[in-house]
């Protein structure tokens, strides 16, 4: 454009604008990032503060923590850590919690992907009607069913199991899977389909060798988040368990108001609970959208 | 897609049907019986009838709990949409820098909830938290223990904190859909930064973003554990929401019938919600399949 001007210099004033305009542009240009990277700076450490003060507590002694203020640990100290790393009635906490968070991903994930698939190629009676019931269980607040979970559970001898958790996470984490998968499936083309039938594949082994690697990725988002919104989920696991399947986040509020508020330990099973998230989120960070939104991305 | 009508596609999903029914429609069920019912204890129960929900009704307990709940609801919509896609316009498009933040953002969205409450429970305290300390520090009278207003503002804070970053990540995604064509036409137009965020964006986003403001609408109505953490409900009722109550009633006073009421209206209004949800994410599925 600026070659423009320089070959027609006399041409009224509107080239000339035109380049002021591109300068002012192009100047504005280069410091746009800039202002993109502050508010994104601001942002994150709006985000990180409180987890830093976490961390910042974990690595203190009950003394540091409660008689100085310091921003980073003076006395420098892995007992916390190591107090729940080394006692079974702490660390059986994530025991617990991991077990029945992988028993109830298997159990979504099972029955979630042929429903999938039937949702994402056919039509029948209800379905329509069937998804939307699957929905609204995933949007139902967890505190209406808390009661009649812990009933329900205790009267078929299930309570205090793992199994029993894990059933009744499946109440959100079961159309949520539905959800997610459906909308990876709908990405396959549908002749895939039908040339392995055409090959001679029955179902199952179509299923299986052809179509679930397939969407192999979106199988493994799937599980993260069933993995996650059973982690992260307190008062159903804490109704239904008392010692044998006690999940660390119930472990942590019932120690704290026992032994007098060991601070120290509180922050340590704080930060330990964040790790698993924290690992995972690498591999899944560009589906998390598309997660969250139940697969409509 | 065209999708053929094939009635055996039940079978598909019959597995998922048993497995919700028996977590779903039978405590359901349950709940459904206690509403209608009264006990003088020794399990023994008598009908009732709709005595329960009028009491409910007439009750300015759970009116009063709603309307907490709706105030929470507003303002953390309020705050965290206009928010969430202010960061979103500003994250970087590709490359190093935008696997950093999205990693980063999506943290304290895997951070369990009862964790959530406990951070901030700790950061807000004046004796030992970054924040409390901080603030008592510089002068500003700040103890959400106390305080009705300090306390709203900490689950609010919170709740931004832990969901503005959901709201972000789902515009990001909305954005990342925008073929480059269209800024360079913006450009050729000259078209001001706010025509483009108006015209070209926002239109570009509206379907995920009404999919991340139903998903905050409804899972903020249904918030339990991180106020409950910081607040226990407190000062006094003033923090507590709508399922805070409703546990208190159920688990803490064991009152079955009223509380079985409260949480069948509850219900119905996640219902319409979950209704209005569907019905737009379904039009949104039509409209890309054009």
């Amino acid at each position: 454009m600026s070659d423009q001007t320089v070959r027609a210099p006399g041409a009224a004033s509107i080239p000339g604008d035109v380049t002021a305009e591109r300068k002012k542009n192009s100047a504005w240009a280069k410091y746009r990032p800039n202002g993109s990277a502050v508010v994104m700076t601001l942002y994150i450490v709006f985000l990180m503060l409180p987890i830093y003060w976490l961390v910042n507590m974990s690595l203190k002694t009950n003394a540091e923590i409660l008689g100085t203020f310091s921003l980073w640990p003076r006395d420098l100290t892995f007992a916390n850590y190591e107090k729940i790393l080394t006692d079974p009635s702490w660390y059986m906490g994530y025991v617990n919690s991991l077990i029945y968070v992988v028993m109830n991903t298997v159990i979504s994930l099972a029955v979630a992907l042929p429903a999938a698939y039937a949702f994402s190629r056919y039509t029948f009676l209800g379905d329509k009607h069937l998804f939307f019931w699957l929905l609204t269980n995933r949007m139902a607040p967890p505190a209406v069913f808390a009661l009649p979970f812990f009933q329900l559970y205790s009267s078929v001898g299930l309570f205090d199991t793992h199994i029993a958790v894990a059933l009744a996470h499946t109440l959100f984490n079961v159309p949520l899977a539905v959800w997610i998968l459906e909308g990876f499936m709908r990405g396959v083309p549908k002749e895939i389909d039908e040339t392995a039938y055409i090959d001679g594949y029955s179902f199952p082994k179509f299923f299986v060798k052809i179509f679930m690697p397939l969407i192999a990725s979106g199988i493994g988002v799937t599980a993260f988040f069933c993995f996650m919104f059973s982690w992260v989920e307190l008062l159903l696991s804490r109704t239904l368990t008392s010692v044998e399947a006690k999940p660390i986040a119930a472990t942590m509020t019932r120690t704290v108001s026992a032994s007098g508020l060991d601070w120290g330990v509180l922050a340590a099973a704080g930060v330990l609970t964040i790790v698993p998230g924290a690992l995972v989120i690498y591999f899944v960070r560009n589906y998390i959208a598309k997660g969250f939104a139940l697969g409509r991305v | 897609m065209n999708k053929t009508v094939n009635q055996k596609a039940w079978f598909l999903v019959l597995p998922v049907l048993v497995l919700v029914s028996f977590s779903a429609i039978i405590p359901l069920m349950t709940v459904v019986n206690y509403s209608v019912q009264d006990t003088f204890g020794n399990n023994e129960f008598f009908w009732a009838g709709l005595e329960w929900f009028k009491e409910m009704l007439e009750d300015e307990r759970m009116w009063n709990a709603l309307q907490r709940q709706m105030f929470f609801s507003a303002v953390i919509l309020a705050i965290e949409v206009p928010l969430g896609i202010f960061v979103a316009l500003n994250m970087p498009k590709k490359g190093f820098w935008a696997s950093f933040c999205l990693v980063l953002m999506s943290l304290p969205l895997l951070i369990p909830w009862n964790v959530v409450g406990t951070i901030w429970q700790i950061f807000g305290r004046l004796d030992i938290g970054l924040l409390g300390y901080t603030l008592d520090a510089i002068g500003i009278d700040y103890n959400y223990t106390q305080d009705a207003v300090d306390a709203w503002v900490t689950i609010i804070v919170m709740d931004v904190w832990h969901w503005t970053s959901l709201v972000a990540l789902l515009a990001y995604a909305g954005l990342q859909s925008i073929p480059d064509a269209y800024y360079q036409a913006a450009k050729i137009d000259q078209a001001s930064r706010w025509k483009v965020f108006r015209y070209i964006e926002l239109p570009k986003m509206s379907g995920v973003l009404t999919i991340a403001i139903l998903l905050r609408f409804m899972d903020s109505f249904k918030i339990y554990t991180e106020p409950f953490v910081v607040t226990g409900g407190g000062p006094g009722n003033a923090t507590t929401l709508l399922s805070i109550d409703l546990v208190k009633m159920a688990l803490g006073q064991f009152d079955l019938g009223p509380a079985a009421a409260f949480s069948i209206m509850y219900f119905l209004v996640i219902l319409v919600v979950s209704w209005v949800f569907y019905t737009v994410m379904t039009n949104l599925d039509k409209r890309d399949a054009k």
